[in-house]
């Protein structure tokens, strides 16, 4: 039962950094109807960018803030320069920059930090908190920054007019765009603060997977099955996805199929859930009129 | 972009076939092809041999994304299958390996197909994304333990080179080359009538309006199978003939950087054009080894690079830049 308690309490620390990153991806969806396959690169660079700096000697929490701001303005850039032109393209056009994108930012971090693996610092105390025998600090700290997280989102969506732009835009670009709402601005803004998520995503995975330049593609994939689980238009929901997948993968890794077949677990996630419930279990069913 | 793209895309490749000029430059390469194992050195003919087998596999991709719209990101898994087959029939059946890669396209066409049937459901975006956990997750699968006594686990299979039959004069080398440049003769000239009958004209059809498609009577989900099996068939026995050529399969070489340099070939080269597939595979065979002389790291960061200038500069790919260099030509000739 300790066991099981333990394997439970892992899966959520797990589970909290797979919802960030989902998160991340439903953002990027929400606002541009993209899923960024260079997401989890883009996680990585900023967890780079972290811990060169942490290695400079700044503090934890001031290279984390700084990290998620740069990470911001390098989404909107991002956006900005290569997303914009393949705005109305077709999907596969899209697809295909995004996959270069992955491409070279996974080969310019290997060629600037190297291949080795690399120890991340975790900005939580080693010792277990309240002296419970089940879930450690770091993996309570992921599971609370990412409802931090979530939190922040809710409100910035729900209740300023900034949030409620961004949604008008991504709900009707043109009829946003003839209330006076900037939609180009509106999908800046999305992707930066896509690419700010995984930037948070990154560092919280960092300590527990330690740090490569192909530390993300597993999560990604992971990621991508949590978003679809909980419905790639849902946030609420690309948490819960999260949440469940981790747990789900730590109890299946343990008692039913071993830890090498663990990325099989998301791929049969990711099939079914497009096969027998494509919309998720939050997502809006779309229906298209013809 | 793609409408353009996607309307001039097949009359253009058909047209070029018929030109005489073209056909004869077909047989003027072909002869080449049937002349060169014999005064290069053994390297060499590796090369070019690896060529002509990405590109059975890249016409097996553009037949899909190309022609029928639907995106795969892990057709490495159909090559990894393929070559898996054709080492294990041959290594653990002690099958012909003239038998393994007829096999290996079997089982490919199966798994295609039936991969097909849950893609109906996916369209775009969602397909990449299947397809792309498809290619992340392979490697897993074949080092899983269950089935070791076939695959050998990490360590993969090991293969002898087949020599030449008939007591021909030809060396090892210089046979597979003959192998892999007859099935690719055969396996083109296939789907050249494919992509140029009814069939292609449905599949081409779906991809640019699946509705209309279906309103004009296309069976959506029987062509959209079908053209996963056969892309996958393609890619399994272009897998095979690598398995063969390599000598040696192992999971870590199925990694997902096969599927995605897959899709630079068929940008590269050109969607939806089947020539285009040798220029890819030309590319996909060469540039790495160019760019592995500036930096270990530069290959990949060298296709991004490419990939992203081919999208913005040159969408039709390479094939479409020569058919508009030769349409000028040969409108320059007729003029005066």
């Amino acid at each position: 039962m300790e066991q099981f308690l333990h394997q439970v309490a892992a899966g959520l620390a797990t589970g909290g950094v797979y919802a960030s990153l989902a998160l991340a991806l439903v953002m990027i969806y929400q606002t541009t109807h993209h899923v960024n396959f260079a997401q989890g690169e883009l996680a990585m660079c900023s967890t780079y960018l972290a811990w060169s700096l942490v290695n400079a000697g700044v503090p934890y929490w001031a290279a984390f803030i700084l990290t998620v701001a740069i990470s911001f303005a390098v989404g909107m850039g991002i956006e900005r320069v290569l997303i914009r032109r393949v705005e109305r393209a077709p999907v596969l056009t899209v697809v295909i920059v995004f996959i270069a994108m992955q491409f070279i930012l996974n080969s310019l971090a290997g060629a600037v930090f190297g291949y080795t693996i690399q120890l991340f610092p975790s900005p939580f105390p080693e010792e277990p908190p309240f002296g419970n025998p089940y879930i450690n600090s770091h993996e309570l700290g992921v599971v609370v920054v990412t409802m931090v997280t979530v939190g922040l989102l809710w409100a910035f969506f729900r209740f300023t007019s900034l949030g409620l732009a961004l949604r008008g835009a991504a709900a009707n670009s043109e009829s946003a765009a003839l209330c006076g709402i900037r939609v180009g601005s509106m999908l800046m803004l999305g992707w930066g603060l896509a690419a700010a998520i995984g930037a948070v995503a990154g560092m919280l995975v960092a300590p527990i997977v330690f740090l490569d330049p192909n530390m993300m593609s597993g999560i990604l994939i992971y990621a991508f099955a949590a978003a679809l689980l909980g419905g790639i238009d849902s946030p609420v929901g690309a948490v819960i996805g999260g949440f469940l997948l981790g747990v789900l993968e730590n109890l299946a890794g343990a008692y039913v199929i071993g830890t090498e077949l663990k990325l099989t677990v998301a791929l049969i996630t990711i099939v079914a859930v497009l096969v027998v419930r494509p919309s998720g279990l939050l997502g809006r069913v779309l229906v298209t009129r013809v | 972009m793609m409408q353009t793209r996607s309307l001039q895309a097949v009359p253009a490749a058909k047209n070029m076939f018929r030109w005489n000029d073209a056909r004869l430059l077909s047989a003027g390469l072909l002869a080449l092809a049937c002349v060169l194992p014999f005064v290069l050195s053994n390297y060499r003919i590796f090369q070019l041999n690896m060529v002509f087998i990405t590109t059975m596999a890249l016409v097996g991709l553009n037949l899909l994304t190309g022609f029928n719209g639907q995106i795969s990101l892990g057709h490495g898994a159909f090559y990894a299958m393929g070559a898996y087959t054709t080492a294990i029939l041959v290594d653990r059946f002690d099958c012909p390996y003239i038998l393994a890669l007829p096999c290996s396209g079997a089982v490919c066409l199966v798994f295609g197909w039936l991969f097909g049937l849950p893609a109906l459901r996916l369209e775009g975006l969602y397909l990449a994304l299947a397809t792309f956990a498809l290619g992340v997750c392979l490697p897993q699968i074949l080092k899983y333990k269950g089935i070791e006594d076939w695959t050998h686990g990490v360590q993969g299979i090991t293969l002898l080179k087949p020599e030449a039959p008939f007591h021909l004069p030809l060396s090892a080398d210089q046979w597979l080359y003959f192998l892999s440049l007859g099935v690719l003769v055969l396996l083109l000239w296939i789907a050249r009538n494919i992509v140029t009958s009814h069939t292609g004209r449905a599949i081409v059809a779906i991809r640019d309006n699946p509705l209309a498609a279906a309103a004009m009577g296309i069976d959506l989900a029987r062509y959209k199978t079908t053209a996963f099996g056969i892309s996958a068939l393609y890619t399994g026995i272009a897998g095979g003939l690598s398995a063969l050529t390599v000598q040696f399969v192992a999971p870590d070489s199925f990694n997902i950087l096969v599927s995605a340099g897959f899709l630079v070939g068929i940008v590269v080269g050109g969607l939806a054009s089947l020539s285009g597939a040798f220029y890819g595979a030309l590319f996909l065979q060469f540039v790495p080894n160019v760019a592995d002389r500036i930096s270990k790291a530069a290959p990949w960061a060298i296709y991004g690079v490419v990939l992203i200038g081919f999208v913005y500069l040159m969408p039709e790919g390479v094939a479409g830049f020569i058919r508009r260099w030769w349409v000028s030509v040969t409108a320059t000739r007729t003029k005066p």
